[in-house]
């Protein structure tokens, strides 16, 4: 234990997610011999993140405006819609460059087993975004486990009368740089269930 | 199989302690970057939890067969405070058609949390529990049986095996047989006129026929009943659950009850005096909307 503030200082980056009690001391005696202009920046950078960030009106991404970046920009086809669990998942749909409609996250996926049901999701915003907006097809691309399928099965469920809509799920199957031999069966099945004409 | 056959076994390699076992996946949790708790209640070590390292990357080899719900036969290194799952090999693929209905998948959830309830006790074998969560699992994913009826079967079960029977066809007290008209679950199930206790509610006699049906495995019965039957059982078997397990389940108030048969026909009767709403509401929170749209029974517990 060390004395006084420094303790205090391990102790909350401790409660920091993936930082353990030898990584907040190494990162606490980092920051003490850090020069004091970059401590204040990172102070003055988390005194904004604090009050400074929202979430997008429409989308729920984080965003510093009332519409976040993707929901502003006019060039983005409105009529696509891809719902996403977490705001990172954006990020990581941004990077694949393919994807040029907008984004819709839910905040999570349906999991009953840590009390979150379709009320704690964003799903009524989304229902009322596709009945008021001219949207042609919703892909759901939360993420391929239990609670993610079972978010996409409620997501179909909800989603199947809206007339003329179309509903997509991203497809599962065989990571690149992969030997197949190593595949799961529950990923190989789905890879083979899913699979394309060439 | 490419390391040997089902079951469990145990070497002793030196410093490290490995066995395997068939499990049921009954939860998992996020560890650190890539890794997750795995809780696990098995065949011969009861509940288990271990880490499963890398399992949240896309090029993990095993992070699809242990995703909750699945039946897995895995293999163990014994560490110092958490095991480390090293091999897994699926059993039976229980969630890839649970997911696909979402009813199911709410039912499935109140098992798995109940069974990891049950078994306070990590390493303390619970063959029976193992059994009954299995069985109840694929009775879910052949998708044949209302996954509500699989559910209150599995927990009026599941309570019996741990000594927490409801009395349905003699009196909790003394004992009389019967049926009797009364049900009061502090007192323990059915209680006759002479023990009838304020508070106590008065099910349909077919309410307590189904509960007796769904305890003794007796699905030509309880196949042979109305939804408001079974909705009601299911609120008298929530509450005597959470009774016994002096806390509420969270993944019950989300278990969706879907009509798939007459509308509703009667309810609870009650007797009206003091303390009858305690049953009545713990019942409730156990009840999703009863509409035959399908929508999720999102009512949060009593």
């Amino acid at each position: 234990m060390y004395e006084g503030v420094v303790q205090d200082l391990i102790d909350e980056l401790g409660r920091l997610p993936g930082i353990g009690p030898k990584s907040a001391q190494r990162i606490a005696f980092h920051l003490l011999a850090t020069d004091p202009a970059d401590i204040a920046r990172l102070q003055e950078i988390l005194g904004k993140v604090r009050e400074g960030v929202r979430f997008c009106d429409i989308c729920g991404n984080v965003s510093e405006e009332e519409r976040c970046r993707i929901c502003r920009d006019a060039r983005r086809d409105p009529a696509l819609i891809c719902v996403v669990e977490e705001p990172k998942d954006v990020l990581a749909v941004e990077r694949t460059r393919e994807f040029r409609g907008r984004y819709h996250v839910l905040g999570g996926a349906l999991d009953p087993l840590s009390g979150v049901g379709p009320d704690q999701l964003r799903i009524k915003e989304l229902l009322a975004r596709i009945g008021g907006e001219e949207v042609s097809e919703v892909i759901i691309a939360t993420d391929p486990n239990t609670e993610g399928e079972a978010t996409a099965t409620y997501l179909v469920r909800m989603l199947r009368d809206f007339p003329g809509l179309t509903v997509t799920r991203l497809a599962s199957g065989l990571p690149m740089g992969g030997d197949l031999e190593f595949a799961d069966e529950l990923t190989l099945g789905r890879a083979l269930s899913g699979r394309r004409a060439l | 199989m490419a390391w040997g056959l089902r079951g469990s076994t145990a070497w002793d390699h030196g410093d490290v302690s490995l066995y395997r076992d068939t499990g049921v996946v009954l939860r998992v949790h996020k560890l650190g970057e890539a890794d997750r708790i795995i809780t696990l209640l098995t065949r011969r070590h009861g509940k288990v939890r271990a880490v499963a390292k890398g399992v949240r990357r896309t090029t993990s080899r095993f992070g699809a067969r242990l995703e909750p719900f699945g039946h897995v036969d895995a293999q163990f290194y014994t560490g110092r405070t958490l095991d480390v799952i090293t091999q897994v090999e699926t059993v039976d693929a229980f969630a890839l058609p649970i997911v696909g209905d979402y009813q199911r998948y709410t039912a499935a959830s109140a098992i798995t949390e109940t069974a990891d309830r049950l078994t306070a006790e990590e390493g303390e074998p619970a063959l029976k529990l193992y059994l009954l969560v299995t069985g109840a699992l694929r009775a879910l994913a052949e998708g044949q049986r209302d996954a509500s009826l699989v559910l209150d079967a599995f927990l009026l079960r599941a309570m019996a095996f741990a000594g927490w029977a409801p009395a349905i066809t003699e009196c909790a007290r003394c004992g009389e047989p019967g049926p009797h008209p009364a049900f009061n679950v502090q007192a323990g199930g059915s209680l006759c006129g002479r023990c009838r206790v304020p508070g106590s509610v008065h099910p349909a006699p077919e309410v307590v026929v189904l509960l007796a049906a769904l305890l003794h495995g007796d699905w030509t019965t309880a196949e042979d009943t109305t939804f408001a039957v079974r909705r009601d059982v299911s609120g008298l078997v929530a509450a005597h659950l959470q009774w016994h397990l002096e806390r509420q389940l969270r993944s019950l108030p989300f278990v969706e009850r879907r009509a798939r048969e007459a509308p509703i026909t009667g309810r609870l009767g009650s007797d009206g005096v003091s303390g009858d709403t305690e049953v009545a509401g713990a019942a409730q929170g156990t009840r999703g909307r009863d509409s035959s749209e399908g929508v999720a029974g999102t009512g949060q517990g009593a």
